[in-house]
């Protein structure tokens, strides 16, 4: 039986914390007294035969649906949506989860005479996934089968022969997605769900949709207005995507989702990574030398080889549970799934917070984490991993530990590397941002070329990465990171700092001398849950 | 008279082009410049008077000769030994004043040096038709006439310079400083006068985007001349420091950049396409004009990288001896043209009028007089030289000597 997070309070007695920083390690001493840790849960059993469990779900689907083989007629169209290179993270071992429910898929359509297939990865305005990343995730025969035939394809935001506007929401927005699979008569939308934000409507509202549609909802005033978007229930994020959602139920696009979730098994039981998944008064003297000496080596290595190093790990995280058919039902109960696993309840707020960032994100896969990115995985991804209100109090500090290089992937983040050169030596105000510069970088030429053409993300993407962290900005009162490159830190508007303790002095001009400190220690990824 | 004399001296020379290669401005220590005790220059003849420096900046192309790297283009048109200063504002006494004869007259008081040494400062009549159009910087007699040669006050050795107590100047080359002036500002009048010329010569039409290349005290009056002068275009300044960048956008760029960043600053504001994955390898456009305000060869191939098939390169900065390649110039047709000094400029409106008459107007609206950072007797020349040449790095913009207290000039 695995153990549940739950949140230590630290005394003199307890040993340094591990922060995760890039692609190495820091230890640090919390002080005693006014600071607590949140780990998270133990991983949850895996399914003990992940391909029944996908058969027995398509069959048995949830909420009002048929099960997928009646859906399946001949001469019908097919499109199978899946999630691309941002989930899971880190990228997991073969088979990935995709492949498995794929293939399940595909066996049904064949047994049901279908022959106008097309698989889609549904990267809305990521980058296109190359064909080794595509293999990873569909597998070798499905990507045999189909790729050569230009019948797996890429999501393409900006085909515009290939978009289809299907109508408005009551709000006005826009929702226009892939055309062929909005054209489909049937639409199998197969998610990975490795957080509470991911699937629901947002699977197909979102991840096929166009710049046009996708601006209603990747704004300042609904990231603002999440609190958080791990929330479904209190995020406007969500709340435009379903009203999405109906739009294209309402215009005659069936989905029929799928949807899983999996353990935060992150760094494996054995070999040297798994240190990083226990709980540091329970290192043996074993565990202890295996990251001594794999901290020492890393910071001996060139940063290149040490980003080889990590962005090769893969994880053995394993599927925990498989859910098929309507789609806000299945939702609802993924969602229950994804909580078991990463929720972790937490009493009150205090007023700093502290997180160590690791060496990767859902937009540098494969790529550099930029300092847009650290900033996003952050104050975007990191504070938003709450439920009911954020473990620090508003007003207060977040402490973040990330080298914070200067450094950007052209090839994968060309716009990046525009907006922080120039966007934010202007400003770092995200409505400033949105208002004056998000037009001319969604329609630039350029990016739109490199979007479509190479591996680039679309030219508007930093812009939602920085809108992501605006629920983090408007709440916090100072930023501070720990041992990045200073000048970057700076361009991003926030504090830089040598050491904890530094960080530590610096936020007490802020929240006072006695301040009261939260660590979330994540990953494995958890979730708090605030009361 | 007491003055920082450049002389001709080879081994000096030779010494001064190896430390300025080790370090800017450290030319000064073992070149050419030397501080002396020599005598004041005699009137060259009728329509010149003595002029008594207050302050006298030191310009990109006084640390360049002092530095060695100076083109030897400059060798027949300088006359030797020289007192460098060629941005001055100096006193005329009453005295002084009193000498010059009725159609020459100037009221005595603060003055600005005008310091092209062209036809009417030598004596030559009739004057050249550069001079005849007004277009003093292209004096085709600069190496002729009653003076010795010399393509301004400065590089003579017959008028001295600014970085003495005393020197001489023609009436024609004096204007005049309003009483409510600082010296400051009006020190800083001679470089702006290069400026406007420099903007006003690349003929930016409206909605052009002209990038600025250095916001050192050149780049950044050129910058405000630009704003002052130009036709309604978008200034992209290019700036290394932070106080450059500041000052950049106070006096009117649209967007300031560091130096690394232009090419994809150029891509964004174009919205031209570039061939490269990501990283910029070339821009299918760019820029319509580039101006130059560095003047060196890094600056040049980055003006021929960031410019646009048939725009137009203006080169405000001085150069020398540069290896560029000028392969993208051929094929995408640039015009690649120098802009030096001034004389008389044509407005957008179509007026016609003195450079210096605009500078001093400029200089009035946008309180250039603050570009002066930090001041130097002449005792202390080897410091004010390191300070000039490191000006960016030590947030200064222009560095100037102070002759208003030395003795020597106080004293006759």
């Amino acid at each position: 039986m695995p153990r549940p997070g739950f949140v230590l309070d630290v005394d003199r007695s307890t040993p340094p914390i591990l922060f995760h920083h890039g692609e190495g390690f820091r230890l640090e001493r919390l002080p005693a007294g006014r600071s607590r840790v949140i780990y998270p849960a133990e991983p949850l059993e895996a399914l003990k035969n992940p391909d029944q469990a996908i058969r027995d779900a398509l069959a048995n689907p949830i909420g009002d649906s048929e099960p997928l083989s009646a859906l399946l007629k001949p001469g019908m169209k097919l499109t199978i949506a899946f999630d691309d290179i941002s989930l899971p993270l880190p990228p997991m071992k073969r088979p990935d989860i995709r492949q498995r429910v794929i293939e399940a898929v595909l066996d049904l359509a064949a047994e049901a005479g279908v022959d106008d297939v097309q698989l889609i990865a549904a990267l809305a305005l990521h980058r296109r996934m190359t064909e080794a990343e595509l293999r990873h995730a569909v597998g070798d025969r499905v990507y045999d089968a189909f790729a050569p035939h230009g019948l797996l394809v890429n999501h393409d935001a900006e085909d515009p022969d290939n978009l289809l506007f299907i109508g408005t929401t009551e709000k006005g927005e826009e929702v226009e997605i892939n055309k062929r699979a909005a054209e489909s008569d049937l639409i199998v939308y197969v998610n990975i769900n490795l957080v509470s934000m991911d699937g629901g409507w947002k699977s197909t509202a979102t991840g096929l949709a166009s710049y046009r549609s996708l601006r209603h909802h990747h704004n300042v005033h609904t990231m603002r207005h999440s609190k958080s978007f791990m929330d479904r229930h209190a995020s406007e994020l969500h709340s435009a995507n379903w009203r999405m959602g109906k739009v294209l139920r309402d215009a005659g696009v069936k989905v029929f989702q799928i949807e899983t979730t999996m353990n935060n098994n992150v760094f494996g039981t054995e070999g040297p990574m798994s240190v990083l998944q226990k709980r540091e008064w329970e290192w043996s003297l074993g565990d202890r030398l295996s990251f001594l000496g794999m901290k020492g080596a890393l910071d001996k290595m060139p940063a290149r080889t040490r980003r080889s190093i990590f962005q090769g790990w893969q994880a053995p995280h394993a599927m925990t549970s498989v859910q098929a058919g309507e789609v806000e039902a299945v939702h609802e109960v993924t969602t229950a799934n994804v909580y078991a696993q990463h929720l972790v309840p937490v009493e009150g707020q205090t007023d700093i917070l502290t997180m160590g960032l690791p060496y990767i994100g859902p937009y540098n896969v494969n790529s550099i984490l930029n300092p847009i990115l650290v900033a996003c995985l952050g104050l975007g991804y990191f504070f938003n991993l709450y439920r009911g209100k954020p473990p620090v109090r508003e007003g207060g500090v977040l402490i973040m530990s990330h080298p914070t290089p200067w450094e950007f992937h052209p090839v994968h983040h060309p716009s990046y590397i525009d907006f922080f050169e120039q966007v934010l030596a202007e400003t770092t105000d995200p409505v400033r941002i949105e208002a004056e510069f998000e037009k001319s970088f969604a329609e630039d030429e350029w990016y739109r070329h490199l979007y479509r053409t190479s591996y680039a993300y679309h030219g508007v993407h930093p812009f939602y990465m920085w809108y992501w962290c605006a629920h983090a900005l408007q709440h916090l009162g100072q930023v501070i990171i720990v041992g990045g490159d200073v000048r970057a830190v700076r361009r991003l508007g926030f504090k830089p700092a040598s050491t904890l303790q530094d960080a530590l002095e610096m936020a007490s001009d802020v929240v006072g001398r006695d301040a009261t400190i939260t660590h979330l220690h994540n990953p494995p990824i958890l979730m708090a849950d605030v009361s | 008279m007491k003055a920082l004399r450049f002389e001709r001296n080879v081994p000096r020379f030779a010494a001064a082009t190896i430390a300025g290669r080790l370090a800017s401005g450290a030319g000064a220590k073992v070149g050419p410049l030397r501080l002396r005790s020599i005598d004041p220059p005699e009137l060259p003849g009728p329509g010149w008077v003595e002029i008594l420096p207050r302050l006298s900046g030191i310009c990109g192309s006084d640390l360049s000769t002092i530095d060695g790297h100076s083109s030897r283009y400059f060798e027949p048109i300088v006359s030797f030994p020289f007192v460098p200063g060629h941005e001055v504002v100096a006193d005329l006494t009453d005295a002084a004043a009193a000498t010059l004869p009725a159609d020459a007259a100037v009221p005595a008081g603060r003055v600005v040096v005008e310091p092209v040494l062209g036809c009417v400062t030598r004596g030559i009549s009739p004057v050249c038709t550069a001079c005849a159009r007004g277009d003093l910087g292209g004096c085709e007699h600069i190496a002729f006439g009653a003076i010795e040669p010399g393509l301004q006050t400065g590089f003579c050795c017959d008028t001295g310079g600014g970085w003495s107590t005393r020197m001489v100047a023609h009436t024609s080359q004096l204007h005049p400083v309003p009483a409510d002036w600082s010296d400051e500002a009006a020190v800083i009048v001679e470089p702006t006068a290069c400026a406007v010329h420099g903007a006003l010569a690349a003929d930016v039409q409206p909605g052009e985007l002209v990038v600025v290349l250095g916001s050192g005290a050149l780049g950044l009056l050129t910058i405000a001349a630009l704003r002052r002068y130009g036709r309604d275009c978008t200034i992209l300044a290019v700036a290394k420091h932070p106080h450059q960048r500041s000052l950049a956008k106070a006096l009117g760029a649209d967007t300031v950049v560091e130096p690394g960043e232009v090419a994809r600053a150029v891509r964004r504001a174009t919205g031209t396409m570039a061939i490269g994955d990501g990283d910029i390898v070339r821009l299918a456009g760019g820029a319509d004009h580039v101006i130059d305000c560095v003047g060196n060869e890094a600056s040049l191939d980055q003006a021929l990288r960031v410019v646009r098939p048939k725009g137009r390169i203006t080169m405000v900065g001085m150069p020398g001896h540069v290896h560029v390649d000028l392969t993208g110039l051929w094929q995408r047709e640039i015009t690649l043209a120098g802009a030096y000094a001034y004389g008389t400029e044509t407005l957008p409106s179509g007026e016609r009028r003195r450079t210096f008459d605009l500078a001093f107007e400029l200089v009035a609206a946008a309180d250039l007089g603050r570009l002066v950072s930090a001041t130097y007797p002449l005792s202390r020349y080897t410091d004010a030289i390191d300070h000039a040449a490191n000006a960016g790095a030590r947030g200064a913009v222009r560095i100037a000597f102070d002759l208003r207290n030395e003795k020597e000039r106080n004293r006759a």
